[in-house]
This record gives structure tokens, C-alpha cells and sequence, in this order.
């Protein structure tokens, strides 16, 4: 029972970062119209972030959780006015051959300099350690990832649902022109848009960095996952994709105690059985 | 939504004089190549990657479906031709027949789970496939996991041609390639290639019409499929091994970066463009995982400012359809 519940955990906390990094895309391609390519990149980005400033600049865990999606996400912000709003009123699939241009790039700069093995990133001392909660032990680190990224998912959830800038921003995806003509700066607000989705991939990867080691192409398979999980849960809902990808981490750290073997492939498994049973996804319109 | 290739061209009688002609140049510059002294072994893996990418450049130039998993169908005709050969001791000729008809049997499946959903979800599910194909042959013990298959035998074609002779095997290849390029240039200029078009330029039309456009993007997914698996074939007696590189998502982007480059929905184009991108990762093979940086950026070139690619350009200069 104890290698259940450790699955579960190892379940959860890569279904937070499914859902972290499912928002930032939902999030992105309702403004963009662009599937980011480049956020598996990004998310790598963020985990080196934090691991330079602790290195470099003796700067801590707690700092890097906010500095490292500023960071990346103003590089973000400087891909998104350089090249991706070229990308207006073209078909979609260009800004996925794009993005998928500038995440070989980011990717390719990192191998060069950091191979392809693993930087250790140490747990912060006050996470540090574990609790005993009876029929587990709970490394409080990993307790700690999950509370805090649903914690993040739910703010982004509030923010986009019940704010007022939420609504301009709902509204834009709806109808740019109309939104503009009431005044409001919708290429900003795009441009905001995609720090913010990238600063969530950020956020993911600083909060990876303990877990999984830095690495350049900790972000390349991870990406695949996304999308499988975004086909799953539809990109129509940000509530959707929150639940979708803590649901798809739980069955994943499931497979994992059960059927070892098909860990790696259960959920495009499902993306497949999914498709057969209701193909616009579970919670999607239809594209 | 905005085409992707270019539709000022239009095919007429005297563009299609003008494709026939380009095509016996290629054809006569290619079966030459023996005699330049240009490395064989160079022109034989382009010609395997072009042929892929053409299979490619038909679903997407023509259908306007992106595929992202295009390596999975590469993959599985090598690994099964190269089963075949090695294990079995086929010879040549039906060694190719078992990788076709499993690309065959694959891209059948995948394109009844992937053409349910168009557009940037399509993309998304072919790569989601290809990895899940990618994990199954880690594991699968037939396809050694990370070693791959190696040694294969070239052994003798129809029992004559000894594909051991580089010669020998350059003309078999070039032969499966003009076979396999020729067909493509006949399906485009055929009524369902003219058809899959329209449902390009615009779906809902076409379903106004009365096509049944679902029926057609499946037979061209299943065509571009097997074609790619033909491609996948060849290249085992090229390169003498099987391995997980053909099946991984990075191989899959190197078809759509040979296509962009060559010109997306052009005939010659994909051709162009899988030679550009072999000899440059020849030549640039010291520098090491610059490469990807280099490949990355010529993505990022294209789609800003190249989005004809080479033969698009060429084309759209003179006004002809290429």
C-alpha cells in the first residue's frame, strides 16, 4: 500500500505540472491562436532560471518561484512582440512550426552548454524532510508542489473567470476588433497574455528542479504529454484543463503501481480512446 | 483562414509540360550521379528522406493537414523490413512488401483516430501517436530498444540485383524513389487529387458539394502514410540498421523542416528541401547539437520571411506551377 500512495503522490505532482503547463497553452491559444511549441522549452527555461540565480547569484528557492516566471516571462513577452504577432491572420499551423523553430533553438543553446545530463537543485530547508501522516510517508517537498499548484491553477482559474481584466481578456478572445474599438489595447493584452502562459510554464519547471533534476530536454518529452492532454481535455475551458491534468497524472501514477510497462504510454492511450468515444474532447468545442 | 501555399498558380496543360520536364531533368541528373564522384551513400539517404517527404508534402501541401508524427510510419516499415530481412532471411523485394503493408496497416489506424479532429488538434494527435509508437518500440523486445537493428542484410533483389554493389543499390533506390514520386505527381493531378484541393482551399464547400471530405483526407492520410513507410523501407537498405532515431519526434520535425524549406504544396519542393537539409547536416555534423540550433532557426526563417520555401519562390517568380 505504501508504493500506492507513493505512486499516487509522484501522480499528483506530475499532474500538477500537466495542468500548470495545459493552462498556459488553453491560455495562450485563446488570445494567440497559436499552440506553443515552445512551452516545454520554457519550462526548462524556468527550472534553469532558478538554478543560475541560486549558483550565480546566491539567490533562493523562494526568490526564484517569483523571479524565474517574471524572467521567462518577459523573455516571453519579447518572442511574442518580435516574431509571433507576425503571425497574425496566417493558418495556425504556422505558429506551431514556429514556436517549434524557437524550441529547438532555446533546447539546442542549452544542450550545448549543459549536455544532456541532470544539475542537481537542492530542496529549500524550510521544505526540507518529511511527516509521517499514518499510511505514508509524505516527503513534504512533493506535498508542498501540489498544494501550491493548485493553489496557482485556482488564482489563474480566478483571474481569468472573475476578474475584470479576466473579462476583457475572454471578451478579446471572443472578438478582438469589437474590443478594441471600446478602447482597450488588445495587442497588449495579447502580449501579456503570453508572458503569462509562459511564466506559468516557468513556474512549473522552478518547480520541477528539486524533483527532477535541471535539464535541457526535461521539457522536450514532457511537451508531447501536454499535448495529448490538451486533445483530451478540449482548450475551451480553463477549469477543463486544471482538472483534466491532475486526473491524467493520478491514472499515469496508477499505471504506474499496476502496469509498470504502460506508464510512459497510458495517456495518449486514453487521448486514443478518447477520440474514438467523443472526438472534440471532453470538455472542448469542437475545433 | 489563410492558405498555405501559394493559389495564384493555377495547373493547366502547360504547367503540367512544365513538371514533366523538370521531373526528366531530375530524373536523368539523379540516374548521373554515379558517374560525378558525389559520395552515393549521400544522395541514396537524401532521395529515402525526400520520398518521405514528399509522402509528407502530400497531406499537408495538398490536404492541408499538418502531420507531426510522420516518423512513425518511417519507423515501423524499417523496423518491419528490417525484421523481415534479418530474421526471417526475406529476400529484398518482400522485405519492402512487409514494411509497406505494416506503414500500411498503421497509418490506416492512426488516420481513423486522427482525422476526427482538424486543424492544430490533428498536428497535436499525430505527434501524441508517434510517441506513444515511439514507446511501445523502446520496450517491444523485436526492436533491441536503444540498439536498434543492426547488420541487416542487402542481399539480392528479384535474386540478380546485388544490393551489396553501391551502384547497384543507388539505382534500386533512385528506381523506388522515381516510383514512389511519380505516383505522388499522378495522385495530385488526379480528380481526387484536385478534390482533397478544394477541401483544403475550403472544406465546407466541398461538404456543400456533396464530397464526403472525411473519406478523402483518410485515404490521403493512408496514402501519405504508406508512401512514408516505402521511404522507410528503402532507407534500411541504406543505412543497414533500424533504431529508434526514425521513430522519434525530432525525425518527425525534420520532415516538416525539409518540406517548409522546399516549399510546401509544390511537387519538386519537398525534393529540394530534404537534400538542403541532409547536406547540411553533413556538413555542419562537427558542430555538434549546434545543428538543432541552426535547424531551429531555419524554422523560425522560413515562417517569418520564407514561407514559399526555395521552389515556392521559384514557382511564384515565374509564374508556373512547380
Amino acid at each position: 500500500m505504501q508504493a500506492l500512495y507513493a505512486q499516487l503522490l509522484v501522480g499528483l505532482i506530475n499532474g500538477s505540472f500537466y495542468a500548470l503547463l495545459s493552462l498556459g497553452l488553453a491560455v495562450i491559444f485563446g488570445m494567440l491562436n497559436i499552440i506553443n511549441f515552445a512551452h516545454g522549452a520554457l519550462y526548462m527555461m524556468g527550472a534553469f532560471v532558478a538554478y543560475f540565480l541560486l549558483n550565480l547569484g546566491g539567490i533562493n528557492y523562494w526568490w526564484a518561484l517569483l523571479l524565474a516566471p517574471i524572467i521567462v516571462g518577459i523573455f516571453g513577452m519579447i518572442l511574442e512582440r518580435t516574431m509571433l504577432q507576425w503571425l497574425t491572420g496566417l493558418d495556425h499551423l504556422y505558429g506551431l512550426l514556429l514556436t517549434f523553430g524557437i524550441a529547438l533553438i532555446v533546447q539546442g543553446v542549452f544542450q550545448n552548454y549543459f549536455g544532456s545530463s541532470g544539475l542537481p537543485y537542492a530542496i529549500p530547508d524550510q521544505l526540507k524532510g518529511g511527516m509521517n501522516l499514518g499510511f505514508m510517508f509524505l516527503p513534504i517537498y512533493r506535498g508542498w508542489v501540489v498544494v501550491f499548484s493548485l493553489v496557482v491553477c485556482l488564482a489563474t482559474w480566478f483571474l481569468i473567470e472573475k476578474t475584470q481584466l479576466g473579462a476583457y481578456l475572454r471578451a478579446a478572445t471572443e472578438n478582438p476588433t469589437l474590443v478594441r474599438a471600446f478602447g482597450i489595447n488588445v495587442p497588449r493584452m495579447i502580449t501579456l497574455t503570453y508572458g503569462l502562459g509562459v511564466g506559468l510554464a516557468a513556474l512549473a519547471g522552478v518547480l520541477s528542479a528539486p524533483i527532477n533534476q535541471v535539464r535541457p530536454l526535461m521539457g522536450a518529452d514532457l511537451i508531447i504529454v501536454v499535448f495529448a492532454v490538451v486533445v483530451i481535455g478540449g482548450m475551451g475551458s480553463i477549469m477543463g484543463s486544471i482538472i483534466t491534468g491532475f486526473a491524467l497524472g493520478v491514472i499515469e501514477g496508477l499505471t504506474k503501481y499496476f502496469y509498470p510497462e504502460a506508464s510512459n504510454t497510458v495517456v495518449f492511450v486514453l487521448m486514443v480512446l478518447v477520440l474514438l468515444v467523443k472526438p472534440t474532447g471532453l470538455t472542448g468545442r469542437a475545433a | 483562414m489563410t492558405t498555405l501555399t501559394d493559389d495564384t498558380l493555377r495547373a493547366t496543360p502547360r504547367a503540367m509540360r512544365d513538371e514533366m520536364i523538370v521531373f526528366v531533368v531530375m530524373a536523368l541528373l539523379l540516374a548521373a550521379v554515379p558517374f560525378t564522384g558525389v559520395y552515393p551513400f549521400f544522395v541514396m539517404q537524401a532521395l529515402c528522406f525526400a520520398l518521405l517527404a514528399c509522402a509528407f508534402n502530400l497531406l499537408i501541401g495538398y490536404g492541408g493537414l499538418l502531420s507531426f508524427g510522420h516518423a512513425m510510419f518511417l519507423g515501423t516499415a524499417g523496423y518491419c523490413s528490417a525484421h523481415a530481412l534479418k530474421v526471417w532471411g526475406l529476400p529484398p523485394e518482400l522485405g519492402i512488401l512487409v514494411g509497406v503493408a505494416a506503414a500500411f496497416a498503421l497509418s490506416i489506424v492512426t488516420g481513423y483516430i486522427s482525422i476526427r479532429r482538424q486543424g492544430i488538434y490533428f498536428s497535436m494527435i499525430t505527434l501524441a501517436l508517434s510517441q506513444l509508437l515511439y514507446f511501445i518500440y523502446l520496450q517491444a523486445p523485436f526492436t533491441h530498444g536503444e540498439d536498434g537493428i543492426q547488420g541487416i542484410p542487402q542481399g539480392h533483389m528479384f535474386g540478380v540485383l546485388d544490393l551489396s554493389k553501391p551502384t547497384v543499390l543507388y539505382y534500386v533506390v533512385l528506381a523506388g524513389f522515381l516510383a514512389g514520386f511519380l505516383l505522388i505527381f499522378r495522385i495530385i493531378n488526379s480528380p481526387f487529387g484536385e478534390v482533397l484541393k478544394s477541401i483544403r482551399e475550403n472544406e465546407q464547400r466541398a461538404i456543400s458539394l456533396g464530397y464526403r471530405t472525411d473519406q478523402y483526407k483518410f485515404l490521403a492520410f493512408v496514402l501519405s502514410g504508406t508512401l512514408a513507410g516505402f521511404a522507410g523501407s528503402l532507407k534500411v537498405f541504406v543505412a543497414q540498421n533500424a533504431s529508434l532515431t526514425d521513430v522519434h519526434w525530432s525525425m518527425s520535425g525534420e520532415v516538416v523542416l525539409m518540406t517548409l524549406v522546399g516549399g510546401l504544396g509544390t511537387i519538386f519542393g519537398p525534393v529540394v528541401g530534404a537534400f538542403v537539409i541532409i547536406a547540411m547536416q553533413q556538413y555542419l555534423a562537427s558542430f555538434g547539437q549546434w545543428v538543432t540550433v541552426i535547424q531551429g532557426s531555419i524554422f523560425v526563417i522560413c515562417v517569418l520571411t520564407f514561407r514559399r520555401g526555395v521552389i515556392g519562390e521559384i514557382a511564384h517568380y515565374f509564374r508556373r506551377s512547380l
